[in-house]
């Protein structure tokens, strides 16, 4: 038996298929930073930091010798508690293919939000120091017309190939900006989608948990994400009413190449008008 | 050159499918060199012959298995499988229902990861 205590959980085969399926799906959804980092992992549980091959001076135990202190960086566990009813678990034993997971939709949605967030902002208690946070670029505003956002990323692909950064490159932009690219179109009527697509040669992302947006290059190599466990679900305890689970992720996040990212800021942006 | 067996257009792609494309192009050509190596050894009547040529086949087991691991490295699901069917003792067949074994109160799939990993590649 291991950390997540599975085995323990008054919980049929066929229950464990739909509520891990329902999570899978939807995480593939919401996690956004995945789609445009490196991912490194998964190391497991055990793994506890990521080695950053830095030492820091520190003062020697006799004055004939120097001391070094290797640096790393700690992983961070996150972990998102959600119950489901035994009456739910039961039903889906007798063959019921539409469990309630309500509770489970919001954990996935919490933890992977926050995965994001941290990646692309960071998360300071944690020692995560996000994609716009270690940025070397200026951030460059969003165009209230979404309409000329064509514009401000192209200037955002020519500030990151300007320091040497090659492509391809990714957009992630948050729901409302995203919903609003959708339903936009240029004069001409071409898709706002597609020229932006063109613009930066990879893709525009949903991302849930992102303010404003992110142009980054996908080259490789420019951010890591490092994971010990991949996202997983264990168990708490149970009742006569309900079993209490989790899910549970352990990771790190570097920047390796701070002019590979270039913030775009969200406090000039509005609707665009729609076509 | 590997790219130019891809099946959909390049764009579109992510470069970590293009990356796990390179690893299994690798792994099938490695594979290949062993069966070819494998004929020849059984075929040649030269011993010292036999000798070289299982020398090389025995490398390209060496590539195999390292491209391998790192195509298991960067693919969940397949390390998932890997970790249920290799170095079981039962008939291949029967490997899969041991791990399934506990009925109603099994633990899922191996270390309870959802197997989602990387998805640079996947668009938005």
């Amino acid at each position: 038996m291991d950390h997540l205590y599975r085995d323990l959980a008054p919980i049929a085969a066929s229950a464990w298929d739909q509520i891990e399926d329902e999570a899978r799906t939807r995480l593939t959804t919401y996690l956004a930073a995945r789609k445009l980092v490196d991912f490194e992992g998964p190391h497991g549980w055990a793994h506890s930091a990521t080695d950053l091959g830095r030492t820091a001076p520190v003062d020697p135990p006799d004055a004939g010798l120097t001391a070094r202190r290797r640096r790393v960086l700690p992983l961070v566990e996150l972990r998102a508690d959600f119950g489901v009813s035994r009456d739910e678990i039961e039903d889906a034993s007798r063959g019921a293919a539409d469990m309630d997971l309500s509770e489970l939709d919001d954990a996935v949605k919490r933890i992977a939000v926050a995965e994001n967030a941290a990646i692309f902002h960071g998360y300071a208690a944690g020692g995560i120091a996000g994609i716009t946070e270690a940025s070397s670029h200026s951030p460059l505003p969003l165009p209230s017309d979404f309409t000329t956002l064509p514009t401000t990323v192209a200037r955002a692909v020519n500030a990151l190939l300007g320091a040497g950064i090659d492509g391809p490159y990714g957009l992630a932009i948050g729901p409302e900006g995203y919903t609003t690219i959708v339903e936009s179109t240029e004069n001409g009527g071409h898709l706002l989608l597609d020229h932006l697509r063109h613009i930066l040669g990879g893709p525009l992302v949903w991302a849930p948990g992102v303010v404003g947006a992110v142009v980054l290059s996908m080259r490789g190599g420019d951010f890591v994400l490092d994971v010990g466990q991949d996202l997983s679900i264990g168990y708490r305890q149970h009742d006569a009413v309900a079993v209490q689970l989790y899910v549970e992720e352990s990771f790190s996040f570097r920047v390796v190449d701070p002019d590979a990212a270039i913030a775009l800021t969200a406090a000039a942006a509005a609707r665009s008008r729609r076509r | 050159m590997a790219s130019e067996i891809l099946h959909e257009p390049r764009e579109v792609l992510g470069e970590a499918t293009i990356d796990r494309h390179r690893a299994i192009t690798s792994i099938m050509e490695e594979l290949e060199a062993i069966d070819w190596y494998d004929q020849r050894v059984a075929a040649t009547t030269d011993a010292s012959l036999a000798a070289v040529l299982a020398h090389n086949r025995d490398e390209e087991k060496e590539h195999a298995a390292m491209t391998l691991e790192w195509l298991r490295r960067h693919d969940a699901t397949f390390d998932g499988h890997l970790r249920t069917y290799l170095f079981t003792e039962l008939p291949v067949t029967e490997v899969e229902a041991e791990a399934m074994a506990g009925g109603d109160a099994r633990d899922g799939s191996g270390d309870g990861s959802l197997g989602i990993g990387s998805l640079k590649g996947i668009a938005g």
